[in-house]
């Protein structure tokens, strides 16, 4: 079994109509057996910019502990929050500088922009940067996730429309992997809002 | 650097708790060639004094105004050779946020990390401070913006501010002329005038240089065409 399967993830990202919804599913195992059904895969950078990270459970908290302290370093030194954008390329460069060792983990990075414009990506466990303009998955779920998102999605949600969207694409998906699943996490968030809803799916 | 006999510091305080160092390296600043900047309210405009130590020097050749990033420039005051190696620093360290942020440096961080390297200067062994003063004129996000550099690392946002020979005549005229509400091309023809008052001769387009940057963000040196115009207008 590959090291990125030990722990088990689905992670997915979709834009709407000035608004993004991020969402991930709530499993922590070793490999067969479930160990937490509460674990955080996404986590808040600022008001504007979130961050999940898919792989190993370890270097998913780990290497958000490392973001959030260049960032709240950069928040103390720019007096600023960072665009998306930026977030995206500070995470690429820290994700290459340990080429030859990698975190085992690979990020999926949502984010209001200037004027409100979603921006989403997703990146290798090396740093390569995928930019999408729809949605971007990542986790062991990830093949079923992209036929799912593929099907269900369409341009300018509205933020309501996009969380149904990404609830439904994100269950359905986690049922045909054994390693993701137990319930999922999906935050949508709009210029004005962040909500953030647990979803309960099939708990197995 | 550390590993010598010379692994102390050479700027040490003295009993009045100056740093003797320091002032010296500001009196090396005081005594070059006046350089001056004003902040538009659509701009930025640097200037300084040219004179060349023979009519041999070819003057196309020597450029004393530069670009740190296309959006950014700077001047000095004091000694070209140590110039040269802080433009070289700062131009590295503003590719390197670029590199890793791919956005391109603000104003601030630049001043700030080319202050810290200067500073690094007055507290590290076996160097010297730097014998210079900066002006660096950019605009990025936050409008047009103007900081004064010291040998000491300190720096400071200007409206308008003049170092090297004739600071203290041309800061009294600045003080007079500035106004908030200035545009580009006013400042540039108050900078003219501020470099006239203590100009040893007559001022040309081959004996002072001129850099700005507008709303276009980008930091330009002019030609000795666009002075001579300049130099008409003022006329």
């Amino acid at each position: 079994m590959s090291i990125f399967e030990y722990n088990g993830s689905a992670v997915v990202a979709m834009v709407g109509k000035n608004c993004f919804a991020i969402a991930s599913d709530r499993r922590l195992g070793v490999q067969l057996q479930t160990i937490a059904t509460d674990f955080q895969r996404i986590s808040k950078i600022h008001d504007r910019v979130f961050i999940g990270l898919s792989g190993l459970a370890t270097d998913v908290q780990t290497l958000y502990q490392r973001l959030v302290f260049r960032h709240k370093l950069y928040q103390l030194r720019e007096e600023r929050d960072m665009k998306p954008e930026t977030f995206a390329s500070l995470v690429s460069a820290i994700i290459y500088e340990k080429r030859f060792g990698p975190y085992l983990c690979q990020p999926v990075i949502a984010g209001l922009g200037e004027d409100d414009k979603p921006f989403i990506c997703t990146m290798d466990s090396i740093g390569a940067k995928e930019l999408a303009k729809d949605f971007v998955v990542s986790g062991t779920a990830s093949e079923s996730l992209y036929g799912a998102c593929e099907a269900m999605y369409k341009p300018d949600m509205e933020a309501e429309e996009l969380f149904e969207t990404i609830s439904q694409a994100l269950l359905s998906s986690v049922d045909r992997d054994c390693l993701s699943g137990w319930g999922g996490h999906v935050y949508v968030v709009t210029p004005t809002e962040i909500k953030e809803r647990i979803l309960k799916g099939r708990m197995d | 650097m550390g590993d010598s006999q010379y692994s102390f510091s050479l700027t040490t305080f003295s009993p009045s708790g100056k740093l003797v160092q320091i002032e010296h390296a500001l009196t090396a600043v005081g005594s070059g060639q006046t350089s001056l900047g004003i902040k538009a309210s659509n701009g930025v405009v640097i200037a300084t004094e040219k004179k060349l130590p023979s009519i041999l020097v070819d003057e196309a050749s020597v450029q004393k105004i530069q670009n740190l990033t296309p959006n950014i420039g700077v001047v000095y005051s004091g000694m070209g050779p140590d110039f040269r190696v802080l433009v070289r620093k700062s131009r590295k360290q503003a590719e390197q946020y670029l590199r890793l942020y791919k956005e391109p440096i603000p104003v601030t961080q630049l001043v700030r990390e080319t202050a810290t390297v200067i500073q690094e200067f007055t507290q590290s062994g076996g160097v010297r401070p730097f014998g210079v003063s900066l002006l660096v004129a950019g605009y990025d996000d936050k409008g047009p913006q103007l900081y004064q550099v010291d040998p000491s690392g300190s720096y400071f946002s200007w409206k308008a501010s003049a170092m090297g020979k004739n600071v203290s005549n041309a800061k009294t005229f600045l003080e007079k002329r500035y106004t908030e509400d200035m545009e580009l091309d006013d400042a540039i023809h108050t900078a003219i005038l501020t470099l006239k008052e203590g100009f040893e001769g007559e001022v040309s387009s081959k004996n002072i240089e001129i850099g700005k940057i507008g709303a276009d963000k980008v930091f330009r040196v002019l030609t000795p065409a666009e002075i001579d115009d300049y130099l008409a207008e003022v006329e």
